[in-house]
Formats: structure tokens, C-alpha cells, sequence
């Protein structure tokens, strides 16, 4: 054979399909290679005689290459295109190479070739499935401190990256009559078939390119091309066709509930120079009418002693890299099988020019006409044996042998080994839509049984054998008329083992490796069953069999067979784990997809938010809103700030941006009837252009929501609410007017955002807006407190309400939000010489708690009714009905020792009480002490003096004048119990 | 009283749009809204009131000059009319049962235009914007990423998409990240 040096020693020349010509340059551990464009990195890492690419989670073992698809449980690397862009545990057999690329191994200190880990593979008598269930468990502490910290630095695969990805990802949804999942020959001819009816197809592969094993095949002709024609030939007829979408590099991962199906398209991890624009990941939300699976079947290794060293691998994928990536997997290569399908690798081999001294076959006779080709290129064929060990460490260097009916052991010499156990039909997807797998016997192994969805499984993956079999259920499945494809040839899928080989079998003590992700040998399995695990689910915890980031795809069946042997229980009876997305690992990125940065939630703000942030005020984050928290002046801190702010409102005036409550217009003849059964309060008889403040109870009693109604016509109210609580009220109204009271001639419209609300409270709240406003008299006769009207405000509509949260006169002006900043700038300029201040939501606490109006969500929290708030005037007395009207009637609602709200004064005026501090009667009580309720509010008032607070305490409104304790870290604190208003009790200013 | 000029509007968002890519993300004009409402009879007279015929089905849309219709439900529908608009009186002499609410201030448009609109959409949009299942002149009342939009497709490949005024610089930017993978 010839060798080219430019892209691997082991590169052979005129074979495979990739060009010499178009070589790419990447590093190993640092080390320079060249590749060819097209390779993956383990295609070009074998090229360049490379097998030793990785140390194993638990025992550090050497580890290499053992497929050439994504159910790769070894080969994984990180590949780092700079210091942001960086990607542990990268399967080296998906990821393709481009010039530049950055590999390195992992799980390996100082070096791959010499790792300090590996004194774990000496120790593992010491380390058996579950040792860490066992070994650790005392001392208690040592656990969190010692065992688990050494225990996950140790094990482990790649390194997170450490700062932010720079990458860009993108989504996008679909809508198809037709997803096919998988590109190999019955993948494409479903898609043909599909497409021929006209339907919106959508076909994906996980691959670069299409064709599946016809990548490897050599002897299928479909349509008399070769199988590798045909799938090129298809592809582009298909790219060709409008209402088909080829989607290459793009792994279906998850297949949800109505033919939900997710898939990933890698888009820049194979370009060594991604244009900006360029997403690294499309994430597809595919909605399919029907979903055609054509996901192939994964080939299974041999499980025998140290069938885990380098330069062992599955005899497909040693097809893939000669016959797609001309190279060899090694000069001297020796085969190991249960089944036909290896022979054909063999022969390849072969035919190319590579020595192939062996095949080991474990059947005692077999036939077929590959066997009896493989014979006639002169191979040695040994049927009835079995390897029973693999010599060398880093590289396997030979195979011992011996016949399965007893005889002498012999040493053969290979730098390579290849094997074949069997092939298992992939069904991960059709178990993930919920189907239910059913045992083939005859070839033990599951198949889709029972569907769940609108969804149909073709070829290898359904157990449909014969090529012409495979292309015939698919062109059904596509469900159009394309006549027939002729097809010959091609890989047999049935027949081989599950389970240990000879010579790891029960009673053995070899490592023979089932699950190479997680280090699970094939004795592990015995003992999970030996420690009492009979359940598949459990030996797969306790074994972490199959819980890998492969998911088992290699070990699964034969994790099983060794379980059902070891219970001597038949395979069905032991069970099937259930398959879950994703069928690969997914990144963040995939995921997230937009949803970064700015675009992670939206930010909502005000139409003045620009002019708050001009005056320099901090945001305080309320929900998705952003409020003016405070407007600090030179040399100001927020406490400076804020009480500056509070007294100026009472003195002269303050400006306050309430755009952020939410606002309901309720429309309709039965608008008051409807408020009547959503509030505790009356409504039929609140006159047009007057307001009231309302209480709305869910069923159960407790305070839900609160806020001023103001009605501006017979059939017309205008609701506010909270700001927190404007979603979750509208659909509590919406909900109870359509399943409660459908009767009811009522419709409700958000206007949250129609208005901008700029609150004017103080003394000289109605000298300030009177020159703005036209066709409304502001006078207290005509327009006292709590009433609203319609009119003018610098030439735009508003509605105007009466009404206060200070405590102070004052008025909400309500713009249509358009012109809310520039009315707010003509107000701010028409006031500044009355000493108008504006001021932010602190303040606005503030000065509501001097007054004792409660905040809900602060003061109150679910368990909180009326009565207990002291809002019982606010409960229609002669009302029949309301939401929450039977709540209130619960014994433990209406009996002692409630919770209720009280006002707090601090003995010491100047002590400021921490919000949610507990109370207690008697601070001299042992620990713990018995709580009798807890601080809700508390802030310094300026305007008062001294220190407010409010509390929810047990039986509060028995205990005015009572001294009470918050005891904290640094001493106890007296309070006096008081009512909730400290300021202003009579309430004069606000019909100033 | 003293003499304040008229305020004019301001926007949450002033679009401007990038020329390298094929779709275009633009403010819509300014716009007078109504969110009306009303049972099944009542439908022959505000038709008439409004003098175009209020669409009945879902997802369609009814148009006659500047002023449209778009069903949002089974009573439900948003008016969308040009900024000078007689269509709050015009529902006012309409003596059936019902509920007109000016929203025009509530919501902003925004134009996603240029081939590819319909995947720019997609983007954050799960409906199917295929022409068979979304035919131009459709509207639905839908999500665009984390937000909640009416989405109305005025040509093969240009779309309207209304959201409430604070969401409408989320909106914008989502609809201008999904533009930059659109045109890549």
C-alpha cells in the first residue's frame, strides 16, 4: 500500500473521497498535524497514527477511539477556538477539522501519555460499582468536606469554560407535513417519496453529508449507481425540490408530545473562520404531521478483557475511515466478531493493502458467502474462539485467543483490533415519542412495538434487514409514488451476541468494559445484582451503566444481558431503561438560543423612564419593570435623598411616576354587578366621576389584590391595580367573568400601557396642574377628593383622578402614554417654582406607611384577610356576594389569635426596625423563643421624627399601648404596639 | 389657562434599519387602536358602523382604506386605523351592545419586511407562517420569544407585529437578532 505523508502516515492514497490536495493544519495536546478537508478529528488523528486520545472518567485508563459516529463514549476532547469559545467534551468522531483548529485531551495530569490518575486503574479493587454509596459514609462531615470535593476532582471529563461564550445562536420554528430523521438509504428514499406528493419535507442527518452506512458500504447498488452515488445523487435532487429542506450537521435530539421534534444544526464548528453574522447553532422547534424515524442501528463492541485500549474499535467504523477518510486504523489489524457484518470491514481492509491476520469469530460455524470471500483473500478465519485479553497499554499491541471449547491460549501481534457484537436498531427516538419497544427473540433485540404518535420507524432501525426491504417500507412510509428503486447488497443487521464474551463471563474478575463512558465493567453489573439489585433502573444507578453523557448507546443491551444472566431472568423481564432527550448533549447555547443579554427577559419601561435616568435616579426592579427608585442630588445619599423627598411632598409638592400600575377598563351595562361579585365593596351606588378604593379576596378570604376604581360612566370603570399584581388580576377577573359569570354583560380590556401616570401630591398639587388643565374645575367642591374626570392636559386627553397615596391632596394624571414625558417635562416646569420635587418609589413607601396604607405583597402575604388588615370598612356590610365572601366565614378566619396589623414605635425613636424581624412578648424566654409575629415595614420618617413601622402581630389590635421586643444579633429592641397612622391621623390634608 | 403646545408622540423605540440585511425591521406608523368587543349579534351593526365587515373566523383580517379589522377571538377584534380616525365615534353611533377601548397608545407596530420575513418570525414565533396555513392578510394573536404579539402578514413577505408599548424594545431587538441569522 501507498502512503501519504502529507496527511498521516496512515492515510492510504486513491481510496476514500476526501482530496489530498486540500489539506488543513490543527494541533493535538500542542502537537501540529495535517489533515484533509473533510476529516473528523478522529479520522485525521488515526491518519496521523493516533489511537491514545483520552483517560477514562474513573480509573484513568488510556483511552482511544472506538466509534466514527456521535455515539462515541471515548474520544472526548476540548476543542478551544479562544479563550471564551471553548468546548469540553467534544466527540473527536463528530467534530470535523478546519485549519487552525485547537484539540486537547482531558481528564489527564501532567500528560495524556502520563497521567497521575491512572494509580486509580491499581487501586480498583477499591473502587467498585457503588464504592461511594459504602467507603464515605463516615465521618458524617467528611462527606461534604473531603470525599465528595477529591472524589469529583478526580473523576470527571473536560473543564468548564470559564468565561462568557461570545458565540452567537439562533432558533427558528417549522412546520412540516414530513420530518425524516436520518440520511442514510431509507432516510433518503422516504424523503424522495414524501417529496413527490408535494408535502413540506424536512429530512435531517446528524452528519456532514448524507448516506448513512452507504457511506461505508461498499457493495450496495440502489438504482444502479453505487450506494455513495445514489445518496449524493439523492441529496441533490432533493436540495433541488422547494418544498423539501435538507438539513445536514443537524441531529434530531428530542422528540416531544403532538410530533414536537427538536432539532440542532451545527452551523460554524467546522469553519475555521465564521463569518460574524454566522450562528454556531441553530436550534429547530419542528412541529411534523408525521415524523418518519430512519435512525439506523449503532454497532456493539465485544465485552472482553482490556477490550478498552486504544486502537480497539467497532469493524463499522473502521469501514467509515478507510472507505470515507482512506485511512487505515492500523498496518496489522486483527478482527473480532459474533457476526457477518465485521467480515465486510475485513475485506475492505484487506483489498486497500492493510495486513489482516485474524478474524475471531466466537459462532462455531458460520456461513455466508462474505465469510467465504473473506476466506479467499487468504484471511485467517477462527471460528469457535474467542479474544480473551488485549495486550499492550496505550496502544493495543496483541490479542490472546483461545477456542471456546477449551485449548491452549495464543498471543497474536496486531496494532489493531476491530470487532463486532451485534448491531442495536436505534430506537431512542421512538421511545422518547413514548412508544413502546418490543423484544425480537429470534435476534434479541428491541424494536418499536407500540406507536404513540403519528410516527413511523424504517429500515435498521425498525429491524427491517434486507436493503430492499429498507427502501421498500420506506417509499410506503413517504407515502407518495415513485416507482420502485431497485437495491442490492449491503450491511446484515441481525445475528451476533449481547452480554460478556468467553473469558469474562461469571466468576471472572477481568476488566472487561461495558460501559466505557462511566468506567462500568462487565463484573460491576454481577455485583450491583450480588448487592441486591433487581431492578434494571437500579443496577443502572448503581452501576451508572448507560448514564453517561453516550446514554449508553454501545451498552445499554449488553448492561442488560449481563443483569438477566446474573438474575437468570429472560431480557424482557429485567426490562428496558427508558430512553430521554437529548440523544446527543446539547449545549446551553442550542438552547438559550436569543434568549441572552437583553434579549433574556424583556426590561419594561415608563415613558419617562429616559427623563428619570437623565436626573441620574436609580432603578428599583419591580417585576419586569424598571421605577425611579430615589433622585439623589450632589453629595446625597438615598437616605438624604429620600427624606429630602418626603418632606418636600408635604411641604409643597412632589411628582411621582405611577405609569407602572395596572389599569383594567371594565366596559359594559353589568360593569358595577361585576365589580360588586370581584371586590368587597360596594359599587352599584358609586356615583360617574367618583372613585373608590377596593379590596379583591380570592375564594379562600386572604387579601389578593388591591387599588382605586374610579367609574367615569354608568357602564365604564376604570380599574387599577398593583404593578406587580396587573397580569395575575386580569386573569383572575377574566377567569371568574367566563366560568362564573358568563351572564354577565362585561368586558374587560387592559389599558396597563394606554397610560402614562404622573402623580401630583401635595399642598400645591392643584396650583401647579391648574394652568395646564382645560375643561375640568379642580376646585373641592367641584372636584373633591377620590373623583375623576375627563379633559385636557397640555392639549392631550386625560382622565384625572383625585386621589392619593401620600396622604396629601393630590392628582394622578393619566396621558395616553405617547405624551407622557412631555406632559410630565411641561408639569415638572410649570411646578419647580412651587418647590416641586419629584420623587421615586422609596419615598412613596415612606410616605404611604406614615399614613398606615398597607402595600399587598409587603404587609400582606396570602394569609392576610380584610379584618386582619384593618380594612373591615372596606367590606360592603349588606353585600350578599363576592369572591371570597364564604372564605371570610372560616372559623380560624374569624376567631382569636389572628395575626393583625399593627403600627410599631420603637422606644428609641432613632432605632430603625429590619424589615421581617421577628416579635416576641417576652425577651427573657428561653431559645426558641415563642414568636408572636414579625415586622412587615419599617422606615425612618423625617416628617415624623422618629422611626414607623408595621407588623403583623397575633392578636395585634388587643395589644395598643403594649410594649413588645424584636430581639436582634446586637440586643433586644422595645417597641410599643400603636395603630397603623403617623401622621396626619384626622386625614385633613388630603381635602386640601 | 397657559399656553403649553400640543405634546407630540414619543415612541419607546425610533428603528432605523440595516441594509445588509434582506429583512427589514421598522417602526410602523403611527397608529389609532381600538380593542373592541362584542357578542355574535351585535356584529351586523358595528360592521356597519365601522363600514367594513368584522371577520368571523380565526386568524383573518377585514380591511377598507387605512382601517382594518383583526379577529383576536370569538369577541374579540383589533381595529387599526390611521392616526387621524373617526372610529371611536363611528363605534359610538353603533346603539348594539359593546366595548370599544382606545388602545392606540397601548401598542406599537413594527414592520418586518424583505425575503426571509416570515423565518425572521419564526424565529421567536412557533405559529406556521407557511402561505397555506397563514395566507397573507392572516393575524393571530400570538408569542415572539417572551413576549405576547399580534402578528398580522400584510404580503407574502411582509408582516406586522403589534406589541404592548414597553415590550416593543424587546420585541425590536429580538426581531433584529433574528434578522442578523436570516440574512447569514
Amino acid at each position: 500500500m501507498v502512503h501519504s505523508t502529507h496527511s498521516g502516515s496512515n492515510r492510504i492514497a486513491g481510496v476514500g473521497r476526501l482530496t489530498p490536495a486540500k489539506t488543513v493544519r490543527f494541533t493535538f495536546d500542542g502537537q501540529n498535524l495535517t489533515g484533509l478537508e473533510g476529516d473528523t478529528l478522529a479520522s485525521a488523528l488515526i491518519a496521523n497514527g493516533i489511537h491514545l486520545v483520552g483517560r477514562s472518567f474513573k480509573y484513568h485508563r488510556p483511552r482511544g477511539i472506538l466509534s466514527a459516529g456521535s455515539e462515541e463514549p471515548n474520544a472526548l476532547i476540548d476543542i478551544e477556538r479562544d479563550k471564551s469559545r471553548k468546548q469540553p467534551n467534544v466527540r473527536a468522531t463528530v467534530q470535523e477539522i478546519y485549519d487552525g483548529l485547537k484539540a486537547k485531551s482531558q481528564n489527564r495530569w501532567p500528560s495524556l501519555t502520563f497521567d497521575i490518575g491512572a494509580i486509580n486503574d491499581v487501586f480498583s479493587p477499591m473502587l467498585p460499582a457503588g464504592f461511594y454509596y459504602k467507603t464515605f459514609m463516615w465521618p458524617k462531615f467528611a462527606w461534604k468536606s473531603i470525599y465528595e470535593p477529591k472524589i469529583r476532582a478526580a473523576a470527571g471529563l473536560g473543564v468548564v469554560p470559564g468565561e462568557p461564550d461570545t458565540d452567537r445562536y439562533s432558533n427558528r420554528f417549522a412546520h412540516c407535513d414530513v420530518l425524516v430523521v436520518g440520511a442514510g438509504a431509507a432516510g433518503l428514499a422516504a424523503a424522495l417519496s414524501a417529496a413527490s406528493t408535494g408535502a413540506q419535507v424536512i429530512l435531517c442527518d446528524e452528519q456532514s453529508e448524507v448516506g448513512g452506512a452507504l457511506r461505508y458500504e461498499t457493495d450496495v447498488k440502489i438504482d444502479g449507481l453505487s450506494g455513495y452515488d445514489w445518496a449524493v445523487a439523492t441529496y441533490a435532487k432533493l436540495r433541488g425540490m422547494a418544498n423539501v429542506r435538507v438539513l445536514t450537521r443537524t441531529t434530531a435530539f428530542g422528540y416531544y408530545a403532538q410530533n414536537f421534534v427538536s432539532l440542532v444544526e451545527r452551523i460554524s464548528d467546522h469553519l475555521s473562520r465564521p463569518a460574524a453574522e454566522m450562528p454556531r447553532e441553530r436550534l429547530w422547534q419542528v412541529r411534523a404531521k408525521k415524523v418518519v424515524l430512519a435512525t439506523g442501528a449503532i454497532e456493539r463492541h465485544m465485552v472482553f478483557a482490556n477490550n478498552d485500549r486504544p486502537g480497539i474499535m467497532l469493524a463499522s467504523a473502521a469501514r467509515l475511515f478507510l472507505n470515507q477518510y482512506g485511512v487505515a486504523v492500523g498496518r496489522k489489524v486483527g478482527v473480532y466478531t459474533a457476526n457477518d457484518s465485521a467480515y465486510a470491514a475485513a475485506i475492505d481492509l484487506k483489498r486497500a493493502g492493510v495486513d489482516v491476520p485474524v478474524i475471531v469469530d466466537t459462532r462455531d460455524s458460520p456461513s455466508s458467502a462474505v465469510i467465504e470471500e473473506a476466506r479467499s483473500l487468504g484471511i485467517d478465519i477462527l471460528t469457535g474462539h474467542a479474544v480473551y485479553s488485549a495486550g499492550g497499554k496505550r496502544r493495543v499491541s496483541s490479542i490472546s485467543i483461545k477456542p471456546n471449547n477449551g485449548g491452549n491460549e495464543r498471543k497474536i501481534v496486531v496494532d489493531a483490533l476491530i470487532m463486532s457484537a451485534g448491531w442495536t436498531p436505534s430506537v431512542h427516538l421512538f421511545s422518547q415519542s413514548r412508544g413502546k419497544v418490543a423484544w425480537d427473540a429470534a435476534n434479541e433485540r428491541f424494536l418499536p412495538g407500540t406507536y404513540a404518535q403519528d410516527c413511523i420507524s424504517i429500515g435498521a432501525c425498525n429491524g427491517t434487514d434486507n436493503l430492499q426491504s429498507a427502501i421498500d417500507e420506506a417509499l410506503v412510509a413517504g407515502g407518495g409514488q415513485t416507482g420502485a428503486l431497485a437495491a442490492t447488497g449491503g450491511t446484515n443487521w441481525i445475528s451476533g451476541m449481547i452480554g460478556s464474551a468467553p473469558g469474562a463471563g461469571a466468576n471472572t474478575t477481568v476488566k472487561a468494559f461495558v460501559d466505557f463512558q462511566n468506567d462500568v465493567t462487565a463484573k460491576d453489573v454481577r455485583l450491583a445484582v450480588r448487592e441486591g439489585m433487581h431492578s434494571i433502573e437500579h443496577i443502572k444507578r448503581f452501576t451508572t451503566n448507560g448514564m453517561a453523557t453516550d446514554q449508553g448507546k454501545t451498552s445499554n443491551l449488553h448492561g442488560l444481558a449481563i443483569a438477566a444472566e446474573a438474575l437468570d431472568k429472560p431480557i424482557p423481564a429485567v426490562g428496558l431503561t427508558t430512553f430521554r432527550a437529548p440523544f446527543t448533549p446539547v449545549t446551553f447555547g442550542a438552547i438559550v438560543n436569543h434568549a441572552r443579554h437583553d434579549l433574556f427577559d424583556p426590561t419594561r419601561r415608563t415613558p419617562m423612564h429616559a427623563w428619570h435616568e437623565a436626573q441620574g435616579a436609580p432603578f428599583e426592579d419591580v417585576g419586569q419593570w424598571k421605577r425611579a427608585w430615589y433622585y439623589p442630588q450632589a453629595g446625597e445619599d438615598m437616605h438624604a435623598a429620600v427624606n429630602r423627598e418626603c418632606v418636600a411632598v408635604r411641604n409643597h409638592a412632589g411628582i411621582f411616576d405611577a405609569s407602572t400600575l395596572g389599569k383594567i377598563e371594565v366596559v359594559g351595562p353589568d360593569s358595577a354587578k361585576f365589580l360588586e361579585l370581584l371586590y368587597t365593596n360596594p359599587w352599584e351606588k358609586l356615583g360617574v366621576g367618583r372613585c373608590r378604593y377596593g379590596i379583591m379576596l380570592r375564594e379562600d378570604g386572604f387579601i389578593y389584590d388591591d387599588g382605586v376604581v374610579g367609574r367615569l360612566a354608568e357602564d365604564r370603570f376604570h380599574v387599577t391595580t398593583t404593578t406587580g399584581g396587573a397580569p395575575r388580576v386580569m386573569h383572575h377577573m377574566e377567569d371568574y367573568l367566563q366560568t362564573e359569570f358568563p351572564h354577565l354583560n362585561v368586558w374587560l380590556t387592559s389599558t396597563t400601557e394606554q397610560w402614562a401616570v404622573i402623580a401630583v401630591q401635595g399642598p400645591k398639587a392643584r396650583e401647579i396642574i391648574a394652568p395646564l388643565v382645560e375643561g375640568i374645575d379642580l376646585s373641592n367642591e367641584a372636584m373633591p377628593h377620590m373623583s375623576v374626570r375627563e379633559g385636557k392636559i397640555c392639549g392631550v386627553p386625560t382622565r384625572l383622578f383625585r386621589m392619593s397615596f401620600t396622604g396629601e391632596a393630590g392628582y394622578e394624571i393619566n396621558v395616553p402614554a405617547d405624551y407622557g414625558k412631555a406632559v410630565w417635562e411641561a408639569v415638572y416646569e410649570q411646578g419647580k417654582p412651587h418647590g416641586l420635587t419629584p420623587y421615586g418609589t422609596e419615598t412613596m413607601h415612606v410616605l404611604r406607611a406614615e399614613k398606615g396604607y398597607i402595600i399587598v405583597g409587603q404587609d400582606t402575604d396570602g394569609t392576610v384577610t380584610p379584618q386582619d388588615a384593618g380594612l373591615t370598612w372596606a367590606i360592603g356590610k349588606n353585600k350578599t356576594d363576592y369572591v371570597g365572601i364564604r372564605g371570610l366565614l372560616r372559623r380560624d378566619l374569624v376567631s382569636d389569635g389572628r395575626k393583625q396589623l399593627v403600627g410599631l414605635k420603637t422606644v428609641d425613636p432613632k432605632v430603625v426596625l429590619e424589615e421581617g424581624a421577628q416579635i416576641v412578648a417576652n425577651p427573657n424566654q428561653p431559645v426558641p423563643m415563642t414568636m408572636i409575629g414579625h415586622v412587615t415595614s419599617s422606615y425612618w420618617s423625617e416628617n415624623c421624627g422618629r422611626s414607623i413601622a408595621l407588623a403583623l402581630v397575633i392578636d395585634g389590635t388587643k395589644r395598643l399601648g403594649e410594649r413588645l421586643y424584636v430581639p436582634m444579633p446586637n440586643g433586644v429592641i422595645e417597641v410599643e404596639v400603636t395603630g397603623m397612622v403617623f401622621f396626619d391621623e384626622k386625614g385633613e390634608r388630603l381635602n386640601g | 389657562m397657559v399656553e403649553v403646545s400640543r405634546a407630540t408622540r414619543l415612541h419607546p423605540l425610533q428603528a432605523g434599519h440595516s441594509g445588509i440585511l434582506s429583512v427589514s425591521v421598522t417602526l410602523a406608523e403611527n397608529a389609532t387602536r381600538i380593542s373592541l368587543r362584542a357578542r355574535e349579534d351585535a356584529i351586523p351593526a358595528l360592521s356597519k358602523a365601522l363600514d367594513l365587515t368584522l371577520p368571523t373566523k380565526p386568524k383573518s383580517t377585514a380591511s377598507n382604506g387605512a382601517r382594518s379589522a383583526l379577529w383576536i377571538g370569538p369577541d374579540e377584534w383589533l381595529i387599526i386605523d390611521g392616526i387621524e380616525s373617526s372610529v371611536a365615534e363611528d363605534l359610538r353611533k353603533a346603539k348594539v351592545l359593546h366595548s370599544a377601548v382606545d388602545i392606540s397608545h397601548r401598542n406599537v407596530g413594527i414592520n418586518v419586511s424583505g425575503k426571509g420575513a416570515d423565518a425572521v418570525v419564526n424565529g421567536g414565533c412557533p405559529q406556521d407562517l407557511s402561505l397555506s396555513a397563514f395566507p397573507i392578510g392572516a393575524a393571530s394573536r400570538t408569542v415572539l420569544g417572551k413576549i405576547e404579539i399580534v402578528l398580522w402578514r400584510l404580503a407574502e413577505n411582509e408582516f406586522r407585529v403589534e406589541c404592548w408599548r414597553s415590550f416593543s424594545n424587546y420585541a425590536y431587538a429580538f426581531l433584529q437578532e433574528s434578522a442578523r441569522d436570516v440574512a447569514a
